[in-house]
Order: C-alpha cells, then sequence, then structure tokens
C-alpha cells in the first residue's frame, strides 16, 4: 500500500516510523483528550489508533522541520493572541456599524521564506490577523495574495503589508533554523529594491 | 467559598454571552458584506474569536478537567481548520471570479501576464475570457504553435 520494495520492508517502516513521530506523538495526545482522563487502556489504545491512521492513511512526509525557541514562541503566541481579539472585534463593528464596509483590495506580498511549513503557518496567522485574508499563495515565488477587508488609500494598504511582514518576521523567529532568520534580514533589502523598481 | 464560585460563574456568562454575540455579527457579516471574499472575513475573525470565549466560559462553568481538554481540543482545531476553510472558498472565488470588482480599490493578483485572456484550462466552463476576441485568436495562435513544434 505504502509502495515499498518487499526486501527492504523492515528497515524502510523503521525510517517512516523515525519520520512520523511527532504525528504519531500528536495523534496519541489527541485520543487521549479526547477521553480526557489519563490511562494506560488510554494509551496504548492511543497509539494502536495513530498508528493505524498514520499506516492506513499516509500523508506525504514535512521536509525541513521545525527549531522551535520557547521564548520566541510565547512571544509569537502572545501577540497571535493579541491579534486574534483585535481582528475579531474590528470586523465585528464593521458587520455591525450602518455604513458597513467601504473598499476592499487585493494585494500580493512577497515574503522572504522559504519553507513549506512556515509558510503555513505564516498563512494560518495572517488570516486571522486584522484586516487580511490569503486567497493564493505562488510557492515558487515566495508571494502570498491576500484579500484586504478594508482599504481606503495606499497607505492602508503599505500598512497591511508592514503587518503581513511583521507576522513572517515572529514566525520566523520562533519556529525557523538560524539559516532562515538570517535570510529575513537579508531579504528584506532585496524587498526594498523590488518594490521601488516596481512602484511607476 | 460561594463567593468565589459566584466570581467564576459572572465571568463565565459574561465570557459564553460576548462569544455568542460575537458569532451573532459573524452571521450578520454573511448577510451584509458585498461579495464571497468579504463575508469570508467575517466567517473567520469574529467566529474564531467567538467560539474561544465560549471555549473559555464553558472551561470555567464546567470545572473537571476531562471537559477541559475537549474544549482545549475544539478550539486548537477551530483555529487551524478555520482559516484553511476561509481560504479554499476564496480561492475558488476568485478563480470563478466572484469578485465585486467595483469594490476593490487595486487588484494585484490580476496583473497584465496574469490576466484570462486566453483560455488556459483551469478555469470553470462557464466564465467568459475577458476579452473574447483576443482570447480566441491567441488560442489559436497557441496551438498554431504547437504544431509548428510537435
Amino acid at each position: 500500500m505504502t509502495g515499498q520494495a518487499p526486501g527492504g520492508g523492515a528497515a524502510a517502516v523503521g525510517h517512516q516510523l523515525r519520520h512520523q513521530l511527532p504525528l504519531l506523538l500528536w495523534l496519541v495526545l489527541v485520543w487521549n483528550l479526547l477521553w480526557g482522563t489519563w490511562s494506560w487502556a488510554n494509551l496504548l489504545s492511543g497509539v494502536v489508533v495513530a498508528l493505524a491512521v498514520t499506516l492506513l492513511l499516509p500523508l506525504p512526509p514535512v521536509v525541513g522541520g521545525l527549531t522551535v525557541r520557547p521564548l520566541q514562541v510565547l512571544a509569537f503566541a502572545g501577540a497571535f493572541l493579541v491579534d486574534l481579539v483585535s481582528s475579531g472585534a474590528q470586523v465585528a463593528w464593521q458587520t455591525l456599524r450602518p455604513r458597513g464596509i467601504d473598499r476592499s483590495a487585493i494585494i500580493r506580498v512577497q515574503l522572504r521564506t522559504d519553507s513549506d511549513l512556515l509558510l503555513t503557518i505564516i498563512s494560518e496567522a495572517v488570516t486571522l490577523v486584522p484586516g487580511s485574508m490569503v486567497i493564493d499563495m505562488d510557492r515558487e515565488n515566495r508571494t502570498l495574495a491576500m484579500h484586504i477587508l478594508h482599504a481606503e488609500d495606499e497607505q492602508d494598504l503599505e500598512r497591511q503589508r508592514a503587518s503581513v511582514l511583521t507576522v513572517e518576521e515572529r514566525v520566523v523567529r520562533a519556529f525557523g533554523s538560524p539559516d532562515e532568520v538570517a535570510a529575513l534580514s537579508a531579504g528584506a533589502s532585496a524587498r526594498d529594491l523590488g518594490e521601488r523598481r516596481r512602484t511607476p | 467559598m460561594s463567593g468565589i464560585d459566584g466570581v467564576a460563574d459572572g465571568i463565565a456568562i459574561v465570557l459564553v454571552l460576548l462569544g455568542a454575540l460575537l458569532c451573532l455579527t459573524a452571521g450578520l457579516g454573511l448577510v451584509r458584506f458585498p461579495d464571497v471574499l468579504a463575508r469570508m472575513h467575517a466567517g473567520t475573525k469574529p467566529q474564531v474569536l467567538g467560539v474561544l470565549l465560549i471555549m473559555v466560559g464553558g472551561a470555567i462553568r464546567l470545572q473537571g478537567w476531562s471537559a477541559t481538554w475537549m474544549l482545549l481540543l475544539v478550539a486548537v482545531f477551530q483555529m487551524l481548520t478555520a482559516p484553511v476553510s476561509a481560504h479554499m472558498i476564496s480561492r475558488v472565488a476568485y478563480r470563478r471570479r466572484h469578485v465585486r470588482r467595483d469594490r476593490l480599490l487595486v487588484d494585484e493578483l490580476h496583473t497584465g501576464e496574469r490576466s484570462d485572456r486566453v483560455y488556459r484550462g483551469d478555469e470553470p466552463a462557464d466564465a467568459p475570457p475577458e476579452e473574447p476576441g483576443r482570447a480566441l485568436a491567441e488560442s489559436r495562435r497557441e496551438e498554431q504553435a504547437e504544431d509548428g513544434a510537435g
């Protein structure tokens, strides 16, 4: 089912298991949280279910990996919660107020990160950040296309771009490898050049 | 003891009511906003925040860890899945051109080389090209070029 040669079966399964260990741990954790109580029976049945899920419904492995920096993760989580509350309140007010919303916009933002996992986290976080929602992503050029709910003028757009880049920076500082953190500042200057070239 | 319980209940009530109000505004936004893309904003942000507040209120009121873990899971999956579904719907909406262009300040996704002058094959069958005559001419030219190459 997994398309392996029958000869190197055991080694391949071992390799696969090592690759999928975080996923297995997560599934066991979810299983235990669903039961709500801690017991050995829950733990063992969780392991069985996790193995069954990963073997029967295999997913492509996540390339790369995460470097977790606890302090930066906390900073990201805190900023994310603040963003979530303010964007929720903001959009709620825009639905309630009599004049509704005026103009929207669709903009493209050039990101500096080049990792599938980080880009996924960034686009999830950006969608919950005030005003923006990801429509499309150009993986090769690392651009996100996003819809801006409320955009009066160019300054609003620039502010949104800046806030997306801030989210990117927080995510990369929390989860990115040292190379990717370095790429943040290197990419910043290149991006400025690109912006200047593009604007007429 | 009853005083502490009373305060906790009060906080829980406020949180649940606030969350319900936010979910109501999410529904209002679905009705009042002009197009799919704007509606998806209403469907993600106030809604996720509302569910989170209700979960926190529930965790305070229900007392007992098993319920709390369950609520935590609901909150996590809500935050993981709501942006993805909103993204999928808005992507489809954009590709099917369910966009109120008169309400857009700019549309940078829709630049020169990306505009749908030519049928490219990943459009809905009922989506007309924006310049039909030119689309037809360019499609023919591409076909001829392919024939020449092959």
